[in-house]
């Protein structure tokens, strides 16, 4: 009897709930296989496909957000042992599970912890209520590339908004592994979008991109290029979270300027009165 | 009206043990005395299960459990731990909704429509929202570093069974605190298949305990010296005696209590919109519900406009089997509770306000009691100022908005209010002006698990749900 011969896996991009290739038609040798290598016109396509996104996401209630992720949660210790096998550590896992458990509880609670009513002087009822911003585009931490991955993701996503991500360029399967967990949570096609690549192809576009919102620059190692990238934020007066320290430890409590930052805060004014 | 064919739902996904215990330390066990007593199904007076009646050595078991527990195991363990049990509390009741929504219903009495759409989904809702906070108690607003208070002993209400049992457990585990919990005497069925579900979560010993029992068990446990949170929803005479029981004492109290809620329906309210209203608030759950709307006030010029309205709407109200997916009422939950509720009708009618319910066919079996409202109702009626629970409501005129606050607050109770009308200022205006703890303007009994919920004066203190529902569960 011959040993059975294994089926690999093509490791493709994810944008719109899809996975297509490149549009390029490239792909670059990585962790021993053939990955996609996104240009930027497969950046400005997974912009368009979060933008689509955000009405139904932001609009959906925030219940339903935090169950969305919860399962994304459950589907992500299903698979374990596929991302152990990619050589990711199984602390490293497991950690990942609890801190998208962690977001998925903030779905329903952040508003009542940074927004309320505000006592102004007059017949006014006021109050202010945390927005998303919209269009995300985030460079993920080279590594831990999935916990890494999914601190960045998940603090996005939570209070609604959609994101575009360029994967650690050394690391990405994990990522690609990430994204067929999320096609099976539940979560809208588009809500999060998948580059693989080389980040000074990507991450440019993207920062430049007049229809996306905010940039977390957390993977950008080089700072000559972070500060390209913020400059080119500054443009529409994107969001920026600056990129993470060196020593920056992943899985420490990430608090929640991962989320404020994401966040508009809108405030009503209604006159009180017979 | 026109016929419905029947649409009952098969009691078929429930499975009824003819005898139960008492949940203690993560098992069922015998009571020490041996006591039991029987739920029945109000809607026949089939007896349904013979349950355990927990004595004085009963509750000392429980107690202790959930003492043992909360220092080796609850107390010590991290919120994250603790979130991922309450998570997978939250699931169960997702994955096993129908049958608890069935047994509900046989219970209680509720139509399954409420049990399956209102109560399960929440009850759900409310443990997946607790599992969230479990992990991140220091963002909640009380403290950097907030601690649990110990062993909680609750008492919950026949109206929302799980419900009720939902919105005591979730945030006392979350917050890291262990409980005995005792559920009403006429409907303890779905408070212990919630035992059963712990279980299937592997939720370690002792953390909820679940003892059985009437007024006197309930009595014991509160005053239980081991005890140092009391949380009781039910009625307002109950709820005084716990005050006074605790008294001189550690134990942190909430209370959540009755209610006379006042309806008002200004002159540019949405009519239609507001007859629905009045209908759900004070129609749902056959009444039996501390924040309904049981006081009507409705401006003097469109009182003519709304009464027509309500009766020829509650005309199509069917009253009935529980079990029918078509049931609008089911059955009073109690002998007792019928008693009641007729006892405080006559008084109406003897004070002189006039009663009215539409043609209405009750069965034979069970209890039962016509949908009912009462015009001509002064603020000196006895139906005006106590609490009927039950599908009773009493009509109340008003001329200005000034009028309307003053008789709306006239109560001792203050645990919700209802205001219809299309403008927005006046909404804030006289939600300012009431003293009740949930104001619901242009809707009515809407519920969810990130609002706080709780009454003002004699309706109780502290609340329930949302992040302030945490407050009573911490030693803040």
């Amino acid at each position: 009897m011959s040993e059975r011969v294994a089926v690999r896996k093509t490791y493709k991009l994810f944008i719109g709930g899809k996975f297509p290739r490149s549009e390029s038609g490239r792909s670059y040798l990585v962790q021993s296989s053939n990955v996609s290598l996104a240009s930027r016109k497969d950046a400005r396509d997974a912009v368009v496909a979060a933008r689509a996104a955000v009405k139904g996401w932001a609009g959906a209630t925030a219940y339903n957000r935090g169950q969305i992720l919860y399962r994304a949660a459950e589907m992500l210790e299903g698979r374990r042992e596929q991302f152990v096998a990619l050589g990711v550590p199984g602390d490293e896992v497991d950690a990942a599970v609890d801190r998208w458990v962690w977001y998925a509880g903030w779905a329903d609670k952040l508003s009542q912890v940074y927004g309320g009513a505000n006592p102004v002087a007059g017949p006014y009822f006021n109050i202010s209520t945390p927005e998303p911003t919209g269009v995300v585009a985030v460079v993920a931490p080279e590594r831990p590339a999935l916990l890494g991955l999914v601190s960045v993701i998940a603090p996005a996503i939570v209070t609604g908004n959609t994101v575009v991500v360029a994967a650690s360029p050394t690391e990405p399967l994990a990522a690609v592994t990430l994204a067929e967990v999320l096609a099976t949570s539940d979560l809208p096609g588009g809500v999060v979008n998948i580059l693989t690549g080389r980040i000074t192809e990507t991450a440019p576009t993207l920062a430049a991109h007049m229809d996306v919102n905010a940039v977390d620059l957390s993977g950008v190692t080089d700072a000559e290029l972070a500060a390209d990238l913020e400059v080119k934020a500054a443009e529409n007066l994107k969001r920026v979270l600056r990129p993470a320290p060196a020593d920056h430890d992943w899985s420490a409590d990430p608090g929640v300027a991962r989320m404020t930052t994401l966040l508009e805060t809108k405030t009503v004014w209604h006159p009180k009165g017979v | 009206m026109f016929e419905y064919a029947p649409a009952p739902e098969s009691r078929s996904v429930v499975d009824l043990k003819p005898t139960y215990g008492l949940f203690i330390d993560g098992a069922f066990v015998d009571p020490t005395d041996g006591g039991s007593f029987k739920s029945i199904n109000p809607a026949s007076e089939e007896v349904l299960a013979e349950v355990a009646e927990a004595g004085a050595q009963d509750v000392e078991r429980a107690v202790r459990a959930a003492r043992k527990a909360y220092e080796k195991v609850w107390g010590p363990m991290s919120g994250r731990d603790r979130a991922k049990y309450l998570f997978r509390i939250a699931r169960l009741i997702q994955e096993r909704s129908r049958e608890l929504a069935v047994l509900e219903s046989l219970d209680n009495g509720k139509p399954i429509k409420e049990s399956r759409d209102v109560d399960l989904p929440l009850v759900a809702a409310h443990f997946f929202y607790y599992a969230g906070w479990a992990d991140k108690l220091e963002h909640a607003g009380f403290g950097a570093d907030p601690k649990p208070i110990g062993v909680a002993a609750q008492v919950i209400p026949w109206n929302f069974p799980l419900l009720m049992l939902a919105w005591k457990i979730a945030p006392a585990l979350a917050a890291g605190n262990t409980v005995v919990l005792k559920p009403a005497e006429t409907t303890p069925l779905t408070a212990l298949l919630f035992a059963e579900i712990c279980q299937q979560a592997e939720l370690p010993a002792g953390v909820v305990n679940i003892i059985t029992g009437a007024g006197d068990t309930g009595r014991t446990l509160v005053e239980h010296p081991g005890v140092d949170k009391v949380a009781f929803t039910g009625s307002t005479d109950v709820g005084r005696a716990i005050a006074r029981s605790v008294a001189g004492t550690r134990k942190k109290l909430t209370l959540e209590l009755g209610g006379k809620a006042a309806n008002i329906v200004f002159d540019d309210a949405p009519i239609d919109q507001a007859v629905e209203g009045i209908v759900n608030g004070i129609f749902f759950n056959q009444g039996h519900v501390c924040c309904a709307g049981s006081r009507l006030l409705v401006q003097e010029n469109v009182a003519d406009r709304v009464l027509e309205s309500l009766k020829r709407r509650m005309a199509q109200l069917r009253v009935g089997d529980p079990l029918d997916k078509n049931t609008d009422i089911g059955a009073i939950n109690s002998a007792a509770q019928l008693e009641r509720i007729r006892e405080l009708s006559d008084a109406g009618s003897a004070e002189g306000a006039e009663r009215w319910s539409p043609p209405c066919e009750l069965p034979d079996r069970g209890f039962w009691f016509a949908p009912t409202i009462f015009t001509g109702v002064t603020q000196a009626h006895r139906i005006a100022r106590e609490e009927i629970f039950g599908p009773v409501l009493s009509v109340l005129t008003f001329r200005t908005p000034a009028e309307a606050v003053e008789k709306a607050n006239n109560t001792p109770y203050g645990l919700s209010a209802g205001i219809w009308t299309d403008k927005g200022s006046r909404i804030l205006w006289t939600a300012d002006r009431l003293r009740a703890g949930v104001v619901w303007a242009n809707t009515f009994n809407k519920f969810d698990p990130t609002s706080p919920f709780g009454g003002y004066k004699e309706s109780g203190y502290g609340r329930e749900g949302g992040r302030h529902g945490l407050e009573g569960y911490l030693n803040v």
